[in-house]
């Protein structure tokens, strides 16, 4: 029975190489995109903690800079 | 608080519901696909091999179609956060398009005994495919903001004329693609293989969110580190 499932009447090369070409695919892509989150969150929390604390608080209170420090609150990084 | 920006706070909870909910669906559809659902009567067990091609194709066409509309989107409304979606909806699209081709190929081997022919529809998804390359490089390749905003929308705006060509093609020349299955008015396909079908595109629709809302993280975390940058 195992085998006729992997076999699938003699289709079965055709069958599994596709859907582990899309698996593939899926996991590869995740990773990436994935990867490139968690490097940008780093960057973000490295250059966010070398703000002086002065530097933050002032920069806290202009308009214009209020997004990006409170972006932190959100990520939690 | 920008909507942008709140959408940005939601979408980092939504990414882990949405993950769950994507292996729920994926479980299910596979299991569907590869053992419950019947053979068919003609293409016996390899008529499986629809459930990764079909959704996939849809997907990457419907992907395209959403990146054009907000590129037009753009060019009317000036909305750089239209682009910065479009952007971020770019790389599952391809690599749904790449699925569709791939896997069509192999379909393609055992029902038509050839693993590639110039047929419309295979021409076709392989010119979107071209698109969405273009598109992605000419986003890592220009420098200039504006550059960057017009040549993407053209890529996108370009690239919709060809989705009517990849819809009706199988009507308008005589190709090796079977007409269209399921349309408004109905559908050919018996509803035990309909159910994974639908089940694989709901699972495929979920994994683009999910890499959307990743993407779209990491270009507005790109943008504040740009910021902190002037601070």
């Amino acid at each position: 029975m195992i085998y006729e499932f992997i076999s699938m009447n003699g289709y079965g090369l055709y069958v599994w190489s596709s859907f582990i070409f899309t698996l593939v695919c899926f996991i590869s892509l995740y990773t990436v995109i994935k990867l490139q989150l968690v490097k940008e969150q780093k960057k973000f929390k490295t250059k966010y903690f070398d703000l002086t604390k002065d530097v933050s608080e002032t920069v806290r209170k202009q308009e214009t800079y209020k997004e990006i420090l409170a972006f932190t609150n959100i990520s939690k990084i | 608080m920008q909507p942008f920006i709140k959408l940005s706070k939601m979408s980092f909870k939504a990414q882990k519901y949405i993950f769950i909910l994507f292996i729920i669906v994926f479980s299910i559809g596979v299991i569907e696909a590869l053992v419950l659902s019947p053979e068919d009567y003609k293409q016996s067990d390899s008529v499986r091999i629809m459930y990764v091609h079909v959704p996939s194709a849809w997907t990457s066409v419907g992907i395209f179609s959403l990146i054009a509309i907000l590129s037009l989107g753009n060019l009317v409304f000036k909305n750089k956060y239209f682009l910065l979606i479009a952007k971020s909806l770019a790389p599952s699209g391809l690599v749904f398009n790449i699925i569709a081709l791939v896997t069509g190929s192999i379909w393609g081997r055992p029902t038509w005994g050839t693993w590639w022919a110039w047929d419309a529809r295979i021409t076709s998804m392989l010119i979107l495919c071209i698109f969405y390359i273009l598109y992605i490089l000419s986003w890592r390749i220009l420098e200039n903001k504006t550059s960057v905003n017009k040549v993407t929308s053209l890529i996108s705006i370009l690239g919709l004329i060809n989705l009517p060509i990849i819809k009706f093609s199988v009507e308008w020349w005589n190709t090796l693609h079977q007409p269209a299955s399921i349309t408004l008015s109905g559908s050919s396909i018996h509803s035990s293989m309909l159910l994974p079908l639908f089940i694989m595109t709901a699972a495929f629709v979920l994994f683009s969110i999910l890499i959307f809302l990743m993407k779209y993280n990491t270009e507005l975390i790109k943008i504040k580190n740009k910021g902190l940058d002037r601070i």
